[in-house]
């Protein structure tokens, strides 16, 4: 054969094979299936009634087997205080573990900060945890494939093949995801899938006393949080990184990154 | 086994050597440690390196001749410690293989396992192609000693794999050879650029991170890799041809004692050539790397969005000295004047390119962990210790002992392999 006709043929055989492979991208099941999905989870924060008292944290580090003093954690609560004379302090003790007991700042390093109460201008509290964003970055970055998006929202890992790389970590805006201090893999909030999968309540949704926090399908009209999230004026986290958080927040302050 | 250590206090990874300032987030530690600091510093040598010696393969640099062949031994030396800053510094160290099993193309690490086989690939192929006609010579010289030892029996063994059957060197299959050479090195350019400046691309497209994110990240990598391989390249041959000189006059090794063996002055002479020509290299590279440095800062400065607020007082204030004083002053600023300066000794730019090395490596210091210096609250900071005397694995993997070992490799690599691939041979030796 010469070279001419060979490179002839060979440009048809592509442009022949191309013709039924592009088809079967047309009927992807996936894609199908995503098109009409029936769940989508989503949260919703209200900022105006959370305490501080760290219940959602220690029900959460509970639930999820995350070394209870080990200082990393699925969920977290911060404090801000905004004084008179136009100061912030933020801040989380072991993520509010143990609740803020203490009326100091903490400034680290073993510092803290009394603040005189006439002086607080503003002081108020902000839950976090992941939110599932709808373009996460830590997906997108992950080599193995190993952390991944389901089709009902959450965005999950995989422990048995996370290499531990850390890139994920690197990625999260939200500072969301940390290393399992046991099982040495990446590791974040995963909405309890495991509960709400089985038509549960996350465990810190279970245990907040106030309730700050609550879980909703957001594909579904009727319901209460989902009307909430579509009528009222709800804000969202770092939205800047186009991510697209899926945890929303009521009363959310500027300030609050 | 979790619960068991539920109630326990212990450490995360990270928390043995950072220290939190302000208000950092509960999960926020510095993951990225000196290990990634080393990976980016090491691949940057090998991508340099294969530069330099590309110089003379394809671009036909003649004076290049003898420091190109040292490079590019000491770049295939240099290829496997490329990776392992990465696997120490992995917390699922076994599983780095997943990278090639399941590489997941939209992360710019599972490009990590293609490129830089391919890189090693067309290096080896070089190789192959520069050192054939020796191993030829060599393994037909020990077929032809009638009474081997165990050792020439190993090494007529060895050579016999690595001719790969192909035993003739007439003159027109040493061309081709040589045509063929120059092809691979052609191709192996943008290819060792690539393995470098996606290096870049890991930490420039980190949207999360204000400090690492700009598209100038490949770039500027790119450059400071041809810097820091080029100035490694001169400082190990300038300390190689120190070793052959002390040999030849003491006639200590084997070719010392050959009767063509190059006498001391030949060896100094060849030394001051290649060395001055490979050290204009090494300055207009270094003047590209800085501008685009310069230039990423100034602009950060003017443009001053959301996080220079923070970042002004991480580059201004808390890592000034490494910034300023370590990376520009010591290792860009005065070399840079120490080679501009009249009278350019070898000594004098063999000095140079030691803190040219110790430039980069703060370069590369200063991104990876100036990146982490501060929280994503952009309201607290966070301070690195490195690990110096390791009390387990961790802190070994990830600490001073860690990234000597790193260090060292290439070296006790390149001795061995230069028993196989001589950088150093007779002109007649190779084509």
């Amino acid at each position: 054969m010469k070279r001419r006709d060979f490179i002839k043929n060979s440009i048809m055989v592509i442009a022949g094979a191309s013709i039924p492979l592009s088809a079967l991208t047309l009927i992807d099941p996936k894609k199908l299936l995503a098109a009409n999905p029936q769940i989508h989870w989503a949260f919703l924060i209200n900022t105006e009634k959370c305490v501080g008292c760290g219940f959602c944290v220690k029900a959460c580090k509970t639930e999820n087997d995350i070394p209870f003093d080990a200082n990393v954690t699925r969920t977290w609560v911060e404090r801000y205080v905004y004084t008179k004379d136009d100061r912030r302090y933020i801040d989380s003790p072991k993520g509010a573990l143990y609740g803020f007991t203490d009326s100091r700042i903490d400034l680290g390093e073993g510092n803290f900060k009394e603040i005189d109460p006439k002086n607080v201008g503003k002081a108020f509290f902000v839950p976090k945890l992941c939110n599932h964003c709808e373009t996460p970055p830590c997906t997108q970055v992950c080599p193995v494939g190993a952390t991944y998006k389901t089709d009902d929202g959450p965005v999950l890992v995989d422990r048995k093949w996370c290499i531990g790389c850390g890139y994920c970590i690197m990625a999260c805006p939200y500072a969301a995801r940390f290393f399992h201090p046991v099982l040495k893999v990446a590791d974040k909030c995963t909405f309890c899938y495991h509960r709400i999968s089985k038509g549960l309540e996350t465990a810190c949704v279970n245990a907040c006393p106030f309730g700050a926090r609550k879980m909703c399908n957001i594909r579904d009209i009727n319901d209460p949080n989902t009307q909430i999230i579509m009528n009222e004026r709800v804000g969202v986290l770092k939205d800047e990184f186009g991510t697209k958080p899926q945890a929303f927040y009521i009363g959310l302050a500027q300030e609050v990154r | 086994m979790v619960e068991q250590l539920a109630h326990h206090a212990m450490q995360v990874h990270g928390e043995a050597w950072t220290i939190k300032e302000l208000f950092v987030l509960p999960n926020e530690y510095i993951y990225w440690s000196i290990q990634i600091v080393m990976y980016p510093f090491m691949t940057g040598l090998v991508a340099g390196a294969f530069v330099l010696s590309s110089l003379y393969h394809v671009f036909g640099v003649m004076k290049l001749k003898e420091i190109a062949r040292f490079s590019l031994v000491f770049s295939f030396a240099l290829l496997p410690v490329a990776m392992m800053p990465l696997m120490l510094h992995l917390q699922q160290p076994f599983r780095g293989i997943n990278v090639l099993m399941t590489p997941h193309f939209t992360s710019a690490i599972s490009a990590f396992g293609i490129v830089f086989l391919t890189y090693a690939s067309i290096v080896a192929t070089e190789l192959w192609l520069v050192y054939r006609k020796y191993f030829v010579q060599t393994a037909l010289a020990l077929k032809a000693e009638q009474n081997r030892g165990v050792i020439d029996g190993f090494r007529l063994l060895v050579f016999t794999i690595l001719t790969l059957g192909a035993w003739d060197i007439s003159h027109e299959a040493v061309e081709k050879d040589h045509k063929a050479c120059k092809t691979m090195a052609g191709i192996g350019i943008p290819v060792a650029c690539f393995l470098h400046g996606y290096a870049g691309f890991i930490f420039g497209s980190v949207k999360a991170n204000a400090l690492w994110m700009t598209p100038l990240m490949p770039v500027i990598f790119i450059c400071s890799a041809v810097v820091s391989g080029v100035a490694l390249c001169i400082l190990c041959y300038v300390i190689v041809q120190e070793i052959r000189k002390f040999l030849a006059r003491r006639k200590l090794a084997r070719w010392a004692r050959d009767a063509s063996a190059p006498t001391v002055e030949e060896l100094e002479g060849a030394k001051h050539e290649e060395v001055m020509l490979a050290s204009n290299y090494l300055l207009y590279f270094m003047i590209g790397a800085i501008t685009l440095e310069i230039l990423d800062l100034i602009f950060r400065g003017y443009t001053q969005v959301k996080s220079w607020d923070i970042l002004r007082e991480v580059i201004m204030e808390r890592d000034f000295t490494k910034i300023f004083i370590m990376q520009y002053g010591i290792g860009n600023v005065l070399p840079f004047l120490m080679m501009v300066l009249p009278g350019r000794t070898v000594r004098r730019t063999t000095m140079a390119t030691v803190l040219v090395l110790f430039g980069v490596f703060m370069m590369r210091y200063n991104v990876v962990i100036g990146g982490q210096a501060f929280s994503l609250s952009f309201a607290g900071f966070m301070d690195y210790h490195l690990p110096i005397i390791p009390h387990d694995l961790e802190t070994y993997k990830e600490g001073l002992f860690g990234a000597l070992t790193v260090i060292a490799t290439p070296f006790v690599l390149f001795y061995f392999i230069n028993k196989f691939l001589p950088a150093f041979l007779k002109e007649d030796e190779v084509h």
